[in-house]
């Protein structure tokens, strides 16, 4: 296979403390070596020469939740727009929630994906098993087969349970065979088909609402059962203050809890929605200032360890009708990036902790040996220009979904390699 | 962000909400209305102003005094009037809004008036309907009901001429009502000295100050010197929602009784949308007392949407 | 700019008394006149008075019978009608202050005729001047003038009584 050689980038490594300017030399599939002017010279004889001048390069970005919509909705989606869309963002692992069609809770649907990412060339589709069959609440799930079949974690996808004593067991069960539990919080009695926070903005346009108590209640429900059966437990895109602040609490009692948020609900509030305009319709809801600045901190601060992009691209159907009838969700891979560095051109994190969140940080999450430049690691990269400005497009957007509220927006900031396992699988 | 009830011109095309509307607009629309009052006396009460426009009522949800409203000052303009009762659940499978709409465009329609159970339904279709046509929003979802309200607005005014000094108190089911959201818009526009919500909390919608009211929990304390007494009506729904205990409690807190009507200003009017709930929002005795104007406020509708109709039709023969 | 060769005292006399001709030879049995808001309301007034007409004066905002919504819109300050209830058989006489496109006095026939049928109807303006777009003519005037291109004339009052003209750019909507 070809030898590489990365050249003049600035690379970012924050899982090996780099963040200066070097070569990274990939061999085989594999990262050989990273060298900044620090290090020592190095013989290799490269095949090919990438100059990542004036450019960042840094370990290709893991994204924890990323529906392909593939299997069983391919009108809003499949397996290969999507993976293409993941590879135009430098995502070059995600992992697939279990609420495809059919639900992942058998090895058979687990096999059929594992085909398509193979079809499409695209590796690191790390499928997420159902916690309870058919993702009902009431049945556990066949976690050892799904875990032997290559998933990676189990989750409740957006899907409740129908008891706590359900919950507690699948806790239990996950446990037992080392799975990681991602957990989404939502207590459907209280948000009882709400589409927008409960606050001023939905008071004022008279929209079902969705009080914040109904996330952080089932999060500190989760927190207690964790306790209870010890099993790991991710919780998966939160979005207000008091969800944040249980987190933190949890954390530095010693419990085995991480969480990640959607990389808009940093940037979201209600007071930014266009009225209804579906585009920001998205669940859980975009929240207050004071939400969004706590999410910030959290993020800064490790209580959130990492960001995801939430993407849930939409057929146009989807999204025409009265706010309220229409699909939640965005479209959100391809704004990873920018959105990112928005962050940091905010203040909010440094780059480093910004790349941290999208690399090493949800590889030991997910406990996958990846997410870093580390010496032996899969070659995973993504080499991206923070300079360049692009408007969210047709011509520039790989996702069938268009559903995104930066719709023919102006985005500074762009990816323009990507490489998978050695391989070129994007490029500008 | 321009709002889409306002053409190029900044003159009124479509009347979906209060919200984005200025004062100058809105005393237009009670102007215009005021015309068309005194002509309601005459003994011809048409007049040729719509006449070759077709208007459709759009009617998702079951209303008959709102839609035969709505026909009648739609006759009244001379236009032609298509009533269409479209009765939707919520897993309807039926075909979609916008499929409605397009083929009732495809009959060279000019005007939708539309009333429907979910917010935001008058937007959508004023933005995905062809260039031409105005919609008018009857009531959508627990949103906006901007007709009802400046016919109030209309009422109030024939009382009391100037709103600068008024205290106008809403009464009840805030949290489910369009006709208050639209009604407390209006009046912070039009410049009120004060407005109150008094209702239990839990029909009260949350972070409601921010409309721009100042809350009361306890009806004596909030009726104390007010101008202008708005009801709303209570539908029997809220009682099993775990909203209210029962509509015998609700009267004895929230009801109007000619006792707590005297906490009121001797000139106080008692306003009520319709239909009256008799013994639960208020005594029958105010409902047909001396200081209530709701009568009025039905005959006032005609005239207001004939205003609203003309309005936002006047300006779709200009060339754009 | 006033003309000061149009005298308001003068053509309303001679509307007066072509009026009076008028009267007698239609034969006009217990007439209703009929002013047209806002100028021929003015000269109705001095009329009705002049004649000793019995009916009381009725007045007519023709606004809502304008042939021009689509391209000009609502008036606001539509003023109030102020018409007998029963017109059906009657004799009219319909006065303006003045006659151009003959648009007004088309509105004010249909809305006349909204009212019932008359058994006639007798226009009189108090000037008559050039530029007419539909085929109605006054029955009488106080005068008949011509006017150059893109100037309109308009009745100012109510006391007193004036004539203005007016230059516009374009035609106007009389």
């Amino acid at each position: 296979m070809s030898k590489i050689h990365i050249s003049n980038g600035h690379i970012i490594d924050p899982a090996n403390n780099i963040d200066k300017t070097g070569s990274v030399y990939l061999a085989d599939g594999k990262i050989v070596a990273v060298h900044t002017s620090e290090t020592n010279g190095f013989d290799f004889t490269a095949d090919k020469t990438i100059d990542a001048s004036s450019q960042f390069v840094s370990p290709g970005f893991i994204d924890l939740s990323v529906r392909l919509r593939d299997p069983g909705q391919s009108y809003k989606g499949t397996l290969l727009s999507e993976t293409s869309a993941a590879a135009a963002a430098g995502v070059t692992s995600l992992c697939l929630p279990p609420d495809t069609r059919p639900v992942i809770d058998t090895q058979a649907v687990v096999e059929l994906i594992h085909d398509k990412a193979e079809k499409a060339h695209y590796n690191n589709v790390f499928p997420i098993a159902a916690l309870t069959q058919g993702l009902a609440g009431s049945e556990l799930s066949s976690m050892y087969a799904l875990k032997e079949a290559g998933c990676i974690a189990v989750s409740n996808a957006d899907v409740p349970f129908s008891s706590l004593l359900v919950l507690r067991r699948a806790m239990e069960y996950a446990c037992s065979h080392d799975l990681l539990v991602i957990y989404h919080p939502d207590i459907p009695s209280l948000s009882n088909n709400g589409c927008a926070n409960e606050g001023a903005f939905a008071t004022r346009y008279g929209l079902p609402s969705i009080p914040e108590a109904s996330e952080s209640i089932a999060v500190a429900q989760c927190l207690e059962l964790a306790e209870l059966t010890g099993c790991r437990l991710h919780f998966s895109q939160i979005s207000s203050k008091r969800s944040a602040i249980k987190i933190q609490q949890a954390k530095k009692y010693g419990l085995k809890v991480s969480a990640d948020v959607a990389i808009h609900q940093l940037h979201l509030t209600e007071n930014d929605i266009e009225p209804f305009n579906s585009a920001y319709h998205v669940l859980p809801p975009f929240r207050t200032d004071k939400d969004k600045l706590q999410l910030r901190e959290s993020l800064a601060n490790g209580t959130i360890n990492a960001i995801c992009s939430d993407h849930q691209p939409h057929d146009l159907d989807a999204k025409l009708g009265a706010f309220p009838e229409t699909e939640p969700g965005v479209s959100s891979l391809e704004t990873l990036l920018p959105l990112m560095l928005k962050l940091v051109k905010d203040n909010a994190i440094t780059l480093s902790q910004g790349v941290a969140a999208l690399t090493y940080k949800p590889a030991r999450i997910l406990n996958i040996q990846s997410g870093s430049l580390s010496s032996g690691l899969p070659a995973d990269l993504c080499i991206f220009d923070t300079e360049q400005h692009w408007e969210i497009s047709q011509d520039n957007w790989k996702s069938a979904g268009r559903n995104t509220p930066y719709w023919g927006e102006t985005m500074k900031g762009r990816v323009t390699k990507t490489i998978q396992a050695g391989k070129i699988i994007h490029s500008l | 962000m321009t709002n889409i009830q306002l053409n190029q011109n900044g003159k009124l095309k479509h009347f979906l909400s209060i919200d984005g509307l200025n004062e100058p607009i809105l005393t237009e629309i009670l102007d215009t209305a005021e015309s068309f009052t005194s002509m309601s006396k005459q003994q011809v009460k048409k007049v040729p102003l719509l006449r070759g426009k077709t208007i459709v009522n759009l009617f998702f949800e079951n209303s008959t005094r709102t839609r035969t409203t709505f026909e009648l000052a739609a006759t009244r303009l001379s236009a032609d009037v298509l009533s269409l009762n479209i009765a939707t659940s919520a897993t309807s499978k039926g075909e979609s809004l916008l499929d409605t709409i397009h083929n009732l465009e495809a009959m060279h329609v000019d005007m939708f008036v539309v009333r429907h159970a979910i917010s935001g339904a008058g937007h959508f279709i004023a933005q995905n309907t062809a260039p031409h046509i105005s919609v008018i929003n009857a009531g959508d979802g627990q949103h906006a009901h901007p007709t009802q309200a400046m016919l109030d607005m209309f009422t109030i005014r024939q009382y009391k001429q100037d709103f600068k000094p008024l205290k106008v108190a809403i009464i009840g089911d805030i949290l489910h009502s369009r006709v208050a959201r639209s009604q407390i818009q209006a009046l912070n526009v039009l410049g009120v000295k004060e407005i109150r919500v008094i209702a239990p909390k839990t029909l009260l919608p949350s972070h409601v100050e921010s409309l721009g009211v100042v809350v009361y929990n306890n009806l004596e304390e909030g009726l104390a010197g007010v101008d202008v007494v708005i009801m709303l009506r209570l539908q029997k729904e809220r009682m099993t929602a775990a909203l209210l205990p029962s509509e015998r409690e609700y009267f004895k807190c929230f009801g109007l009784t000619e006792a707590r009507l005297k906490l009121a200003k001797p000139d106080a009017i008692v306003m009520h949308p319709g239909p009256i709930n008799r013994g639960v929002e208020m005594e029958s005795s105010i409902a047909d007392g001396p200081q209530s104007v709701i009568l009025q406020q039905v005959s006032n509708g005609i005239a207001v949407r004939m205003a609203i109709m003309s309005l936002t039709m006047q300006h779709n023969g200009v060339a754009q | 700019m006033t003309d000061n060769t149009l005298e308001i005292p003068l053509l309303l006399t001679k509307l007066e008394a072509n009026l009076r001709q008028q009267i007698k030879q239609r034969k006009l049995i217990n007439p209703i006149m009929i002013g047209v808001h806002s100028g021929g309301a003015w000269v109705a007034e001095h009329l009705h008075q002049q004649l000793a007409i019995e009916e009381p004066l009725g007045l007519m905002d023709i606004s809502f019978y304008r042939d021009d919504f689509s391209q000009c819109g609502m008036n606001p300050q539509v003023k109030p009608c102020q018409l007998p209830a029963h017109m059906e058989g009657r004799d009219i006489i319909l006065i303006d202050d003045v006659f151009y496109t003959g648009r007004t006095v088309r509105a004010g026939l249909n809305e006349i005729f909204d009212y019932g049928r008359p058994n006639q109807v007798v226009l009189g303006v108090l000037i008559e001047r050039d530029g007419r777009q539909v085929p109605l003519q006054p029955d009488c005037s106080g005068c008949s003038i011509t006017l150059p291109p893109g100037q309109r004339i308009k009745l100012t009052g109510p006391a007193p009584l004036g004539i203005h003209i007016q230059s516009f750019p374009t035609e106007s909507d009389d």
